[in-house]
């Protein structure tokens, strides 16, 4: 049986909760692992395809998972060095930036 | 209903379920944990379509590396506990309700387009493929040939970012 149209559809309610999750939480870490879920969302969008279109797909998948592991090693260094100083991952309390 | 549908089936709800439960969850290490089970979940479903060798590596690279580091910091900066809620008022709710709508509703149209039949290959072609050169080599040849260069830009961008994560994490130099 074909599974592309669920997988897509599994992937796109991936996507939107990842989203809602960065548009609701205000702690940095969890932010971060929002992200994390919606390259997972699409990670599953390039798999499904990939069933179709060729092994491109695979190929692309690693390559979003080695810019995830880059992104997560500089990201959670950025989170550390901000606590260091502030004492705070809450993004309400950092406003040091606002005009 | 093949074996293969009815474990798609069971992962996608596992995977949507304890998303759900990871972005609503207060305490950032059961977010965590709850993310490591989304992604457990999200490599079973690969396998269901026919990327094995990805589902491995989902679970190596994923639940294995880059969630050990997150549980790291968080277990570093001390926030197992369950502190104050931080998820937005109503207000915040009431946006974020609106725009997840507005884009799950685009996100939606995706299924019903699918790709156009004349570049489809024919059912089952990546599953004979694996069968035929073992599923490893179908991901690693196309990797150290026709994408040999950005494979060696990935190994450069990983090294900026080791040298940017001990440069930011690093109290003095």
């Amino acid at each position: 049986m074909n599974l592309l149209g669920p997988a897509l559809t599994v992937s796109a309610i991936l996507f939107a909760l990842g989203v809602a999750g960065v548009l609701l939480r205000r702690n940095a870490i969890v932010i971060f692992m929002c992200v994390e879920l919606m390259l997972n969302a699409v990670n599953l969008t390039f798999i499904a395809l990939a069933q179709q279109l060729g092994v491109a797909g695979h190929v692309f998948v690693f390559f979003v998972m080695a810019v995830a592991a880059a992104e997560a090693a500089v990201g959670l260094a950025i989170i550390l060095a901000i606590y260091r100083h502030q004492e705070t991952v809450n993004l309400q309390d950092l406003h040091i930036l606002k005009g | 209903m093949t074996p293969t549908v009815v474990l798609f089936w069971a992962f996608s709800g596992i995977a949507l379920v304890s998303a759900a439960l990871c972005i609503s969850r207060r305490s950032p290490l059961a977010s965590a944990l709850w993310l490591v089970v989304t992604l457990f979940a999200l490599s079973a479903i690969f396998v269901a379509l026919d990327a094995q060798f990805i589902g491995v590596l989902q679970v190596l690279v994923y639940a294995g590396a880059i969630m050990v580091l997150f549980l790291f910091v968080i277990m570093l900066l001390n926030l197992g506990r369950a502190g104050p809620s931080d998820v937005k008022g109503p207000w915040g709710l009431g946006v974020a309700a609106v725009l997840v709508g507005l884009m799950y509703a685009q996100l939606r149209t995706l299924p019903g387009a699918g790709p156009p039949e004349a570049i489809r290959l024919p059912e089952g072609t990546m599953a004979a493929l694996q069968r035929e050169r073992g599923m490893v080599q179908v991901v690693a040849r196309p990797l150290f040939t026709d994408y040999l260069i950005p494979f060696e830009i990935t190994s450069i961008l990983l090294l900026a970012a080791v040298v940017g994560a001990v440069v930011l994490a690093k109290r003095k130099l």
